[in-house]
């Protein structure tokens, strides 16, 4: 994440002032949008973590691993589908979208079978002998960190190099803003995604089941709640999310497919959650949306090396401030 | 909070062999321990001398230098164990603290910087102080909160000082500070004694340190501040119920935990006489995590054993170095699962005095063992019944 440079960054480089508010003003709308293009993908990958802290009270540090076989998976979607990394190919609009759709699919399948395996191999053993939150954690930092390594030991510490299947074109302009094609794709695919979630939760059976063992596990259990495979199904879906995130992702920054690349994305993802309320489906949207708005306007201020901070200082103040989030934590709680 | 699941299920049987170790070195006399102490640590200090062949890392790695690591990561695990295995409280930015003690030694001592020069001595104490500030600015925001957030927030905190590293001009990025200080001392032949390429002047340093640290945190531990930590590990709420200001210990707990992490970057800073960002990321801190998990966290003997593991193992055997993230990551899932207080577990002697007491009691030395960190069940993993959500 750190050698992304957005065009932001570039012109906001050539200045004295440590804090660069012409630059702020100038790109504000560009700035946003971009914002949105990135937080779009924060909040897929901070639902994971929501639901899953939602119904086990787990930070599931693994899932920023999750995320990223999700994207090696992308890359090798396009890379079996002929692709190799160069310049971008000329491919009618019908092909384009079936070979997305085809990525996506695959991304989301690797990453909920990874989610899935994660869940069977390293927490439910923890859950059946009853053990502490913090083996919970340790675990989590193990797992996290075998994922990581199966990638670097299989393909090495280098990022794989950028296949680029749709060319960036600006389709109109807003202000200093330039809407790309990309732009809307991520954004309103992303929100697509969210919605299906949010229904799936809300107004499904499976959904009913999450959110009653969220609210009390015991009392879901005794009402006839299978409560083993909902926290499956749970981070099945996390799994499908980061899937979907991982492939916007790589169609955003092509030489995302590092095996190291989900951790800061995975920080920042967390700490969409929190700012939104973790726990929260609507949350995970706005506090996604607003992060990555945030950090792509911190940027512009201070400067790009200073891009990752942003999100961090962030989380330290709404930790601070309003530890519940802005929309406080609610998966639990029962809606008609 | 009511468990349903009784807590012998998380607490494995102990060896039988260990119970008898323990317990016979509780029947000696302190003078009796003592006796066979200094002989030991004598060894310890004399290993850089022995160069023991099988022990030995040589031809790949100096084997002097290899054990000042050894002892470095011994001194971080002990500091780690303090926030980790004591209180319970998941540090996982822990290179952050090591990184700004590193940066406090070099700043203040090596000719690369701007700022005014103090002796290495004096650099050391500082770095301890400033790590503490820190320790303080990052511990008050998350440690009213649950847990988890402090697990997320030192994560975020050990990558924004890398960050820092990288990218503010006084501290050099890349280029690093170089000729950092050293303790004053000259050798026979007027050569200084601390050398970068020696190890043994800064193994014996380190080790002479950590016995001091280990004596300190041992009194610690006996205190009332010990047993606080104690019980906010085993159950915060009841803690707090019983009157102990949990935020306050916790904040005690983490402090002291960055001070001696502080302190061990300091040393290690003049150890390598050159500085620079490429020593601080993410991994390194996990790594000082196996440390203290891996050897049993709140026993102080375990995470020695564990620290020596994690550091020796791939400089003893370098073809497996490239995997070592990969094992010790595999072992910490392990572990959790089958084997959750680490190879020894936590031992915590609850009575200031109760050595004493206890063997005017029953006839023997003292065996009052709480729980680990580890096998003590808290809620909110549904494991059985405990701490539902709201």
């Amino acid at each position: 994440m750190h050698h992304v440079v957005s065009s932001a960054h570039i012109l906001a480089q050539e200045s004295d002032s440590w804090i660069n508010t012409d630059t702020f003003i100038d790109l504000f709308w560009a700035n946003t949008i971009g914002g949105l293009e990135y937080g779009s993908i924060y909040a897929l990958i901070a639902l994971g973590y929501t639901l899953v802290y939602g119904v086990l009270k787990l930070l599931n540090f693994a899932h920023s691993e999750v995320f990223i076989y999700g994207a090696y998976a992308t890359w090798f979607t396009f890379f079996l589908l002929g692709f190799r990394p160069g310049p971008t190919p000329e491919l009618a609009t019908g092909e384009l979208i079936a070979f997305l759709l085809l990525a996506v699919v695959v991304a989301m399948l690797v990453s909920g079978t990874t989610a899935l395996v994660l869940e069977r191999v390293a927490y439910r053993p923890l859950r059946n002998r009853g053990a502490p939150r913090l083996a919970f954690l340790i675990t989590a930092i193990g797992a996290s960190l075998v994922l990581q390594q199966i990638l670097f030991l299989w393909r090495g510490g280098n990022a794989e190099q950028a296949i680029r299947l749709l060319r960036p074109e600006t389709l109109f302009t807003v202000g200093s803003a330039s809407i790309q094609n990309l732009t809307i794709i991520i954004v309103v695919a992303s929100i697509l995604m969210w919605l299906v979630a949010d229904t799936f939760v809300n107004r499904t059976r499976f959904g009913r089941g999450i959110r009653a063992v969220a609210q009390d596990p015991e009392t879901a259990t005794l009402m006839g709640v299978n409560k083993e495979r909902i926290i499956m199904l749970t981070f099945v879906v996390g799994g499908l999310l980061a899937g979907a995130a991982a492939l916007f992702y790589m169609m955003k920054i092509p030489q995302g497919a590092q095996y190291n690349g989900g951790f800061l994305l995975g920080i920042k993802a967390f700490a969409a959650a929190v700012l939104g309320g973790i726990g929260n489906l609507r949350g995970a949207l706005l506090g996604g949306l607003l992060l990555g708005v945030i950090e792509n306007h911190g940027q512009a201020l201070f400067g790009g090396e200073w891009r990752d901070v942003v999100a961090f200082v962030l989380l330290v103040l709404v930790l601070m401030f309003r530890p519940t989030g802005i929309l406080g934590e609610s998966l639990g709680k029962a809606r008609v | 909070m009511t468990t349903t699941k009784t807590p012998s299920t998380a607490k494995p049987p102990t060896a039988p062999w260990r119970t008898s170790i323990s317990e016979r070195w509780n029947n000696l006399s302190r003078f009796q321990q003592w006796v066979i102490l200094i002989p030991v640590v004598v060894l310890i200090f004399a290993l850089p001398w022995l160069n023991p062949p099988i022990l030995t890392t040589e031809p790949g790695y100096d084997f002097s230098i290899a054990m000042f690591d050894v002892a470095r990561y011994c001194l971080i695990a002990i500091g780690l164990n303090v926030v980790v295995g004591q209180a319970g409280l998941l540090d996982l930015g822990y290179v952050g603290f090591f990184a700004i003690g590193a940066y406090v030694a070099a700043l203040f001592t090596s000719p690369d910087s701007t700022l005014w020069k103090i002796p290495y001595l004096a650099a050391v104490p500082l770095a301890m102080a400033i790590t503490m500030v820190f320790g303080i600015i990052l511990g008050s925001p998350t440690l009213r909160l649950r847990g988890d957030y402090l697990a997320i927030v030192t994560l975020g905190f050990g990558e924004m000082v890398r960050l820092f590293a990288d990218n503010v001009d006084a501290l050099r990025g890349n280029r690093g500070f170089s000729n950092i200080g050293a303790p004053p001392g000259t050798r026979e032949n007027g050569e200084p004694l601390f050398v970068n390429f020696d190890g043994k002047p800064w193994y014996v340093l380190c080790v002479a340190v950590i016995i001091i640290v280990l004596i300190l945190a041992g009194n610690l531990e006996r205190s009332r501040v010990g047993r606080a930590w104690v019980a906010i590990r085993d159950d915060e709420d009841a803690a707090e119920l019983m009157g102990v200001p949990t935020f306050k210990f916790k904040i005690w707990a983490f402090v002291i935990g960055a001070a001696i992490g502080g302190l061990s970057g300091a040393l290690y800073a003049g150890q390598q006489g050159f500085m620079n960002n490429q020593k601080f990321d993410v991994l390194t801190s996990v790594l000082f995590l196996a440390a203290v998990i891996l050897g049993g966290s709140g026993n102080k003997v375990g995470v020695l054993l564990g620290a020596f593991v994690v550091a020796y193992v791939p400089l003893r055997f370098l073809s497996i170095a490239e995997w070592k993230f990969m094992i010790f990551g595999v072992a910490l899932t392990i572990l959790m699962i089958f084997r959750p207080q680490g190879l020894l577990g936590a031992r915590q002697r609850l009575l200031a005095y109760g050595r004493q007491a206890y063997q005017r009691l029953v006839g023997r030395g003292e065996m009052v063992s709480s729980d680990t960190a580890m096998s003590a069940e808290k809620g909110g993993l549904m494991n059985g019944g405990s701490g539902a959500p709201k």
